[in-house]
């Protein structure tokens, strides 16, 4: 794959604080990446640093084989929306669409042809001649996003485009992006808060924490084989249920223990190879977990007590005291059990992941194990 | 319906009020209301009797005025003393009213207003957006300067617009009245635009606007309110100097309100008060003018512009 983004060794710093210390990241051309992470840990600063919009202390930004880190934003080819939408509140649609076009000094004709089209494809028609102020938020933040569209540039910058929105239009707006990169193929760099935004549009999601990209890549891999604890409980809703134990090892047998005496024997585990001894955290998802026994030899097999039931309309979480803790298990459907219930439920071993109690990092199998293996 | 009424006891009374609240709340006249209202109008009363006797004074012939009953109606009306306020009320030698004085201080006005207005504006979205180095020291600086009392700029300034050939002249009041207006119309701006998101700076930037550009196409068409508080500050502050027009506008070019100090204080025979009185409203005529038609974006502007940062 080209790369259109490139950054290298990137530092930002606001006066003494390090945002960010020592960044790197490639975007492939026409990729959709997603910037994902909890507030203040330097989404915004990083896509700011992109679009040329802050000084950077060190490192270097390459949009499509140019080195861009002295540009001006104009120069580098990108086109930026804003969560708070920023159009020019004077300015009629039409006017805030082409004011970059004039700018640049394009010719009357062609200016109205790239309005026209970016009118068209947004379906903002019916509203050239508003001002900002006449429009609902949907749409002022589908003018925002033609402000970037009217450039022809290869990177489109988006800051959180959606957040501003109520539930029923960042839908909408979503899918409408997500059309958008389909149909016009750029790259595009895309910063979210909102998990369900990082895993519909993505092709690659970076997830991001006080300035480090923790994982970079596909949202099939992060979601079900997260690097390590922060990012599997960043992703999912209700997030990934930890199990706190210890491994055991007995000649070829693995044993994982936590406390109230749960034990599951993790021998088929090829991760935990020469682990014995080890603090370790059990992650499994809620819908991994399944209410009832099971005749599956394999599968991990255990008891708890039911303290809450959540009906959500498609599916059900019920939380069960499990391990010293409280676990959500969801299931879809009406709730076939309640509140105070004692139940059995089971998970399926390829579910599993472990994580290092430690360091919070995922256990993999070693390169040397593998090739065992 | 049978309703059966029993003798209710005080506490039923009170449940039953509450549980009858339906609807819009009835406003009630309460002593605390009451006693600001009387505060109100008692202080309006006292700030416009001397405006009403101005006014009645300055309509009466000086017949009338002689028998002293101040707060009397004119019994026979007459703008004369207005009229000869207005172009044939003497200072010294020349007997050409106050509108020579009018004319003059709208000819400081006018540039006035504009270049301090403009230099805040620029100054303000200068600090605002342009991360200048030093510019938090030199608004530091600049408020400083708001706060030493302006008496102790004199002598200086004199000697510098001398220096500079502006001294006795047009241009140096309205070079003076810019500089003086500077801090409060740059902490204005400052502070206004402080409350735009930094947003539309940036999506201008991508969009390729440079430093003038942004400041005529993006931020001034959105500055209206700020803009209008500046005007009426600075219309009613630069229109009551007194000292500044007395000092750097020259003989010439008296402003206003000098040349009413000349006509009320040049004492040949006989006060004229009701001419006195017409000039005097005829100078105060422009700041009130200024707030009347304003006061609604006045308190606006200042609510937006000043409390804020
Ligand atoms: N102009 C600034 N001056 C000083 N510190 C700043 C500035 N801008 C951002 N920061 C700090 O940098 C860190 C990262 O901020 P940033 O805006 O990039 O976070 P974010 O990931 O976009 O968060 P959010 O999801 O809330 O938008 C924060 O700790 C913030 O306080
Ligand atoms: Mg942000």
């Amino acid at each position: 794959m080209q790369t259109s983004v490139a950054i290298k060794d990137l530092a930002i710093e606001f006066g003494a604080v390090k945002v960010i210390e020592k960044l790197d990241l490639d975007v492939g051309r026409g990729e959709f990446v997603v910037l994902l992470g909890p507030s203040g840990c330097g989404k915004s600063t990083l896509l700011n640093a992109i679009a040329g919009l802050i000084d950077i202390v060190d490192g270097e930004v390459w949009i499509s084989d140019k080195n861009v880190t002295w540009s001006e934003p104009k120069d580098r080819g990108i086109g930026m929306v804003f969560q708070s939408y920023a159009l020019y509140p004077q300015m009629s649609v039409r006017q805030n669409l082409s004011f970059g076009l004039k700018v640049a000094g394009l010719p009357r004709d062609e200016t109205e042809k790239r309005v026209g089209k970016a009118a068209a494809m947004l379906q903002l028609e019916a509203l050239l001649d508003r001002k900002p102020s006449e429009l609902s938020g949907g749409q002022r933040q589908r003018v925002a996003i033609g402000r970037a569209l009217v450039r022809n540039v290869d990177v489109f910058l988006f800051d959180e485009p959606l957040s501003n929105l109520d539930a029923k239009l960042r839908n909408e707006l979503r899918v409408e992006i997500k059309r958008l990169h389909q149909e016009l193929g750029n790259t595009m760099i895309y910063v979210t808060h909102d998990q369900i935004e990082a895993l519909t549009l993505a092709d690659r999601i970076a997830v991001m924490r006080k300035g480090i990209i923790e994982q970079f890549s596909t949202p099939h891999e992060i979601y079900h084989r997260p690097a390590n604890t922060f990012i599997a409980g960043f992703i999912g809703s209700p997030t990934m249920n930890f199990i706190d134990g210890k491994l055991t090892e007995a000649g070829s047998s693995m044993t994982f223990s936590g406390t109230e005496g749960v034990s599951f024997d993790v021998s088929r585990h090829p991760e935990l190879a020469g682990s014995g001894g080890r603090d370790v955290i059990l992650g499994i998802r809620p819908e991994h977990m399944v209410l009832g026994e099971s005749t599956d030899p394999e599968a991990y097999k255990a008891k708890g007590k039911v303290s809450v039931v959540e009906p959500m309309g498609a599916d059900t979480v019920i939380w069960v005291d499990f391990a010293g803790g409280m676990r959500a298990i969801r299931m879809s459907g009406d709730p076939t059990v309640s509140a105070g219930d004692s139940v059995d439920f089971h998970f399926p071993p390829e579910r599993v992941g472990f994580f290092d109690q430690q360091s919070g990092v995922r256990i993999r199998i070693t390169a040397y194990l593998r090739h065992l293996y | 319906m049978n309703v059966s009424v029993s003798a209710p006891n005080s506490a039923t009374i009170a449940a039953s009020a509450v549980q009858l609240a339906r609807g819009r709340k009835p406003h009630r006249l309460t002593a605390g209301r009451i006693g600001l209202y009387a505060f109100l109008i008692t202080a309006a009363i006292f700030f416009l009797l001397p405006a009403y006797v101005m006014l009645m004074t300055s309509l009466k012939p000086m017949d009338e005025i002689r028998d002293g009953a101040i707060f009397a109606f004119p019994r026979t009306l007459t703008f004369e003393a207005w009229w000869a306020a207005w172009s044939s009320a003497c200072t010294g030698l020349n007997c050409n009213g106050i509108s020579v004085g009018f004319w003059n201080s709208i000819k400081i006005l006018v540039p006035s207003v504009f270049f301090s207005i403009a230099a805040g504006a620029l100054n303000g979205y200068a600090m605002s957006f342009w991360r200048v180095k030093g510019a938090n020291l030199l608004f530091a600086a600049l408020l400083f300067g708001a706060f030493i009392p302006y008496q102790v700029f004199m002598y200086p300034l004199v000697i510098m617009s001398a220096t500079l050939g502006v001294y006795n002249s047009i241009a140096g009041i309205v070079i003076v009245h810019t500089i003086f207006g500077m801090p409060l119309m740059t902490l204005l701006f400052r502070n206004y635009y402080a409350g735009l998101p930094i947003e539309l700076f940036k999506a201008a930037r991508i969009d390729g606007a440079g430093f003038w550009r942004i400041f005529f196409w993006v931020m001034l068409p959105t500055s209206t309110p700020i803009i209008i508080v500046a005007v009426i500050l600075q219309v009613t502050g630069i229109w009551n100097d007194f000292m500044l027009g007395l000092i750097f506008a020259g003989r010439e070019n008296q402003p206003m309100t000098v040349q009413l100090n000349n006509i009320v204080n040049s004492v040949t025979g006989e006060r004229v008060y009701n001419l006195n009185m017409a000039a005097t409203i005829l100078t105060a005529a422009v700041p009130l003018l200024c707030y009347f038609l304003s006061g609604r974006w006045f308190v606006r502007g200042i609510a937006a512009g000043a409390i804020k940062g």
